[in-house]
């Protein structure tokens, strides 16, 4: 008997099965788990380790939300970089040297006072990598993928976030490989400030749609 | 509510692993929960659909992985916890704690078979007459309540038609919250599978489902 | 497949609870960072696109689903890929070693590669010679389908009525990509939902949902 081969096939492809049974195989301790991952992918060459090392110190020291904030801040400032990063992202982006893995087509959505967007993926966890870095554990959970699509204002009372009931929300759900980038409202009393005070001020649930931006 | 329990038409929770000759129960313990369930006091006005109701807020990786018996402890302990008729306390220790009530008026042996056969008839009288007739077109309603219902997501927004009149049924979603029986006239409706599953379903496949007439449209 | 990853309109899953920004730490233990990287950076058997990958995970058990965290899901889908394409047996799964004088590659990706990997991995838009079928701002109907192997148009959405938003030409398809029978790209169009189509007459009237959507997902309304 096949590793994959199980007495029903309730799936598309034949041999691709549910995998119950190797999992109660696996020490139940995640961390363990991984450990036992890593050293047979290590022992048969199908990882080394020092390339963990580097895509770990990519996403702990590079790439962040850090980066979004300041595309967002530069279109406060910039108004034809706002109009072309509405108009193309990808394009717009790719001018910048912005683009990477998990976000190579994108799509920037602006907030207003008449729409604010918000995004998720109620399938898996697409988010705006090279923007945003690694999308914080709430976003993949269950809870949020499960109500921001049917309950948005709800969950926008979890982070603190009241709208008005006249301003229209849009959700926009990742189901492909396209990547979403809010540009959330520049604040009130915002004006003097230069375009990197403004990046400061720019947070990542901002640029997914759950926070707003304020001075302090 | 949209939870875990609505489980009609996923893929993913595995094979039916029929048991040939099946006992009642699987150990002791199942069949003392499924006795004190049977017989115990519940809070005053405690319904059916409640009782289904408090099963379906079991946390879902629950709801998968507890045996059916075990759920319905669940559903016993949440039934005399929101009635406050025990205490958390009291839940976790197992014990009435010390001078709590004593009531002397449980169901007593003798009267198990009379109350098992009077039990469950949910057919109520209605004066007003079926809004729907055999053979209708009806369309289920597409609503998402966050309460009890008996109307399955999957049908949600499907058109079918009446094949049956069972009169008047309380209705569940009012009858779990505390709301009153609410009788409504209560249909069996048919589905053709394609109308739920699309052109690769069987084409003559059909799908029946009991709804009540606030589930209903004229389609 | 309806598997209990489509959670869109689900009840019951809980608070979020989120951790307040800035607050939360990137790996919640240090096997997360592990897992993280091992993916990003290991060779995963043939076949084994980002749409396979998706739909492993999809695989793992409902309840493991939901008890198991985000990067544990990784690693048991990892495994189960190994098994999947032959790369490893139940017996080396349940060590966590490779059997004695079991094949060993040398092309696993190097740390001097990860900044191209990470810089042009994922790009999944194809030129299409045929025109797309919808125009944006068109009513269109998506279908009612329920297959069993992976798909990327969500249950919650399957059957209404929307209008085209967006149209990002052709995109590499994942009901076919998964299943190692090519890329067979597609239009690709983000629609819009109101919520009251999505959700019925008590929903709000002015919210909608958007979603990416192929083609074949798709008919005119």
């Amino acid at each position: 008997m096949s590793p994959h081969d199980h007495h029903h096939h309730d799936h598309g492809e034949p041999g691709l099965g549910e995998h119950h049974h190797i999992h109660s195989k696996l020490p139940s301790d995640p961390a363990l788990r991984v450990k036992a991952l890593e050293s047979l992918l290590t022992e048969k060459g199908l990882v080394d380790p020092a390339t963990i090392d580097a895509w770990v110190e990519t996403y702990e020291s590079k790439i962040g939300p850090r980066i979004g904030a300041r595309v967002v801040a530069r279109a406060w400032v910039d108004s034809e970089f706002k109009r072309r990063l509405l108009a193309d992202a990808t394009k717009t982006l790719d001018e910048i040297d912005l683009l990477g893995n998990q976000g190579q087509h994108m799509v920037a959505v602006e907030n207003t006072p008449q729409l604010h967007n918000m995004v998720v993926c109620t399938l898996c966890s697409c988010y705006p990598l090279p923007l945003l870095g690694l999308p914080p554990s709430w976003y993949k959970s269950a809870p949020y993928r499960s109500r921001v699509v049917i309950d948005p204002r709800g969950v926008l009372k979890e982070f603190g976030v009241e709208l008005p009931a006249e301003t229209k929300i849009r959700v926009w759900d990742s189901t492909a490989e396209v990547r979403y980038l809010v540009v959330p409202q520049r604040p009130n009393g915002s004006d003097g400030m230069s375009e990197e005070q403004l990046a400061a001020l720019v947070t990542r649930d901002s640029m997914i749609g759950t926070g707003l931006v304020s001075l302090t | 509510m949209n939870s875990i329990h609505d489980l009609g038409g996923m893929h993913g929770l595995g094979a039916i692993a029929a048991e040939t000759n099946e006992p009642p129960f699987h150990e002791p313990w199942e069949g003392r929960a499924a006795g004190i369930l049977e017989v115990m006091t519940f809070p005053a006005g405690f319904t059916v659909d409640r009782f289904r109701y408090l099963r379906e807020t079991l946390r879902p990786d629950l709801y998968l992985t507890q045996s059916y018996y075990e759920q319905w402890l669940y559903i016993a302990e949440q039934a005399l916890l929101e009635a406050g008729m025990i205490a958390p306390d009291e839940l976790a220790a197992g014990r009435v704690a010390p001078g709590g009530d004593r009531r002397d008026d449980a169901m007593r042996a003798g009267t198990v078979w009379g109350f098992l056969h009077d039990r469950g008839n949910s057919a109520r009288d209605l004066p007003a007459a079926p809004r729907f007739a055999s053979g209708q077109q009806v369309r289920a309603r597409n609503v998402q309540p966050v309460g009890h219902t008996r109307l399955p997501r999957y049908a949600r927004g499907k058109t079918g038609h009446v094949i049956r009149l069972h009169g008047g049924h309380v209705l569940p979603d009012a009858s779990a919250h505390g709301g009153g029986e609410c009788p409504q006239h209560l249909y069996t409706v048919a589905f053709a599978a394609r109308e739920l599953w699309g052109e690769a379903a069987h084409a003559r496949d059909t799908i029946h489902l009991d709804l009540w007439e606030s589930y209903l449209e004229p389609a | 497949m309806n598997g209990i990853h489509d959670l869109g309109g689900m009840h019951g899953m809980g608070p979020i609870a989120p951790e307040k920004e800035g607050e939360e730490p990137l790996w919640h233990a240090p096997w997360e960072a592990r897992m993280f990287g091992m993916r990003r950076g290991g060779t995963l058997p043939p076949g084994y696109n980002i749409d396979r990958w998706r739909h492993v995970r999809e695989l793992i058990p409902p309840d493991l689903y939901l008890q198991r965290s985000y990067y544990d899901h990784w690693c048991m889908s990892y495994f189960a890929a190994l098994l999947d394409g032959g790369w490893a047996t139940e017996e080396e799964i349940a060590s966590g070693h490779a059997a004695p004088g079991s094949a060993k590659r040398n092309d696993a990706m190097r740390p001097d590669q990860v900044g191209q990997a990470q810089k042009t991995g994922g790009r999944f838009a194809r030129a299409l010679d045929t025109p797309p079928l919808f125009a944006i701002g068109q009513r269109v109907r998506t279908r009612n389908i329920n297959p069993t192997g992976h798909t990327r148009l969500p249950r919650y959405v399957r059957g209404k009525v929307g209008i085209v938003q967006l149209h990002h030409g052709g995109h590499v398809f994942p009901d076919s990509n998964a299943h190692k029978a090519g890329e067979a790209p597609q239009h690709l169009y983000t629609v819009a939902f109101p919520f009251r189509e999505l959700w019925g007459p008590d929903a709000s009237a002015v919210d909608e949902a958007c979603a990416d959507l192929w083609e074949s997902y798709l008919e005119p309304a």
